[in-house]
């Protein structure tokens, strides 16, 4: 129940709240309207009056009952499902209009006022019981304003996953570039899932196109840690235990350095500076290969 | 108990392992494997481990130790047809099987192997690379 006054008072300060909600829903319904649509986060660019009495209205409509309830302090009890629901549709939309999250939360800051208005107006002569209604009322909305906020942050998350899931499956192509060549064009920042996804996919492809050289270039990676670069080792020394070879190209000389300085181990792969180099080197590798093959037919 | 059978093309073996390896079955394979080698004289063969999924450390031990006996033999020996997540595995598992020479596939590896012992039906007088 209320965490502020006792049951009893409790009582009479739910009625009395939500009864003049009830009764004196229109005036508080305009004095709401008047109240934003001169106010200075009006955004008539994006949204019309008709929207913004509808969806005040909307609010208004499921916020009495649930204040009937005398519930002013816990917003994510069931009385209050209808209010979030309502709200959290709210907030969406805005957030997709392209309203800043304080500006849909100061749309339910601003119905305090009205509401203290239609309160004190209400006739009740008691100004300890009014200042306990308004106190209880304040600290509702504010609540509410928070809940948007809230809704707004979690879509936004919810849109960065799914880019960075996107970015993901954009981010490993592996590209046969000759006859039995395959290169793979990092682009971004290397971390584990990016390459365990890349190293499958690279596997996956050699054996699919029987390819035996594969170069993996790193012109677009913009650092390499002791991590990345055992990732990349990892995946030559699987491509060669499944008989294929790796080639990394596309080292910048600052990375060349780097890696030198952490001590990290290429002796085992041959590296060259751009991809056109290695290239260069797969093909005459290749090239080699034919050669033998055409000299015993 | 079964064993694995041992085909013979020309003067290579092929082994294909299809069953989970355990110790008998390893030691019946050798065995069998380098008799094979003298009896007909091969000069190379080849192990498919295409129908593997999983492989761990015993069996990479295993493919270690029989080319390295084929080799003592007078053969060469190529792995072929790992799949990429059985190279990922015995990579994390600090496994690189150096000594072992792999190919793609069995027609990859036949060439490898020809590449290194020569092609007998030719001769030996072709100018090779």
């Amino acid at each position: 129940m209320v965490m502020i006054s006792e049951p009893s008072i409790a009582q009479t300060m739910t009625t009395s709240i939500a009864n003049v909600l009830v009764t004196q829903r229109n005036e508080i319904l305009q004095d709401w309207m008047h109240l934003q649509l001169s106010s200075e986060t009006m955004r008539a660019d994006l949204i019309s009056e008709a929207e913004l009495r509808i969806e005040s209205d909307r609010f208004l409509e499921v916020l009495a009952p649930a204040m009937r309830s005398g519930n002013f302090s816990d917003i994510r009890a069931l009385e209050y499902k209808p209010v979030l629901e309502v709200l959290e549709r709210f907030s969406r939309s805005r957030g997709l209009q392209g309203f800043t999250p304080s500006e849909t939360a100061t749309f339910v800051f601003s119905f305090k006022q009205p509401l203290f208005n239609a309160l004190r107006k209400s006739g009740d002569k008691d100004l300890s019981e009014q200042f306990e209604n308004v106190w209880a009322a304040n600290l509702l909305i504010d609540k509410l304003g928070l809940y948007t906020t809230e809704v707004y942050q979690q879509s936004r998350e919810e849109v960065i996953r799914r880019q960075q899931g996107e970015m993901l499956e954009l981010s490993t192509p592996v590209v046969q570039i000759w006859e039995g060549i395959l290169a793979l064009p990092l682009i971004g920042t290397l971390d584990s899932d990016r390459t365990s996804v890349m190293m499958e996919t690279l596997l996956q492809k050699i054996v699919e196109t029987r390819s035996e050289l594969a170069i993996i270039d790193i012109t677009g990676v913009p650092t390499v840690d002791t991590l990345v670069a055992q990732h990349l080792l990892k995946t030559v020394a699987a491509a060669r235990l499944m008989g294929a070879d790796c080639l990394i190209s596309g080292i910048r000389p600052q990375i060349a350095q780097t890696m030198v300085h952490l001590q990290i181990d290429l002796s085992e792969v041959t590296t060259k500076a751009t991809l056109a180099e290695a290239l260069r080197f797969a093909l005459k590798r290749s090239g080699r290969a034919t050669q033998g093959k055409t000299a015993k037919e | 108990m079964d064993r694995i059978p041992i085909l013979r093309m020309g003067d290579l073996l092929l082994v294909t392992i299809q069953v989970d390896m355990h110790d008998q079955l390893a030691s019946a394979l050798q065995d069998d494997l380098t008799s094979k080698i003298t009896e007909v004289s091969a000069k190379g063969i080849l192990i498919d481990i295409s129908s593997l999924d999983i492989v761990d450390s015993f069996i990479g031990r295993m493919l270690a130790n029989t080319s390295a006996m084929a080799r003592i033999l007078g053969a060469e020996a190529v792995v072929v047809g790992m799949q990429p997540a059985v190279a990922i595995t015995l990579v994390e598992l600090g496994l690189n099987l150096s000594g072992v020479h792999t190919a793609l596939d069995v027609e990859k590896g036949v060439e490898m192997l020809h590449d290194r012992i020569g092609t007998p039906e030719l001769g030996d007088t072709d100018v090779r690379f």
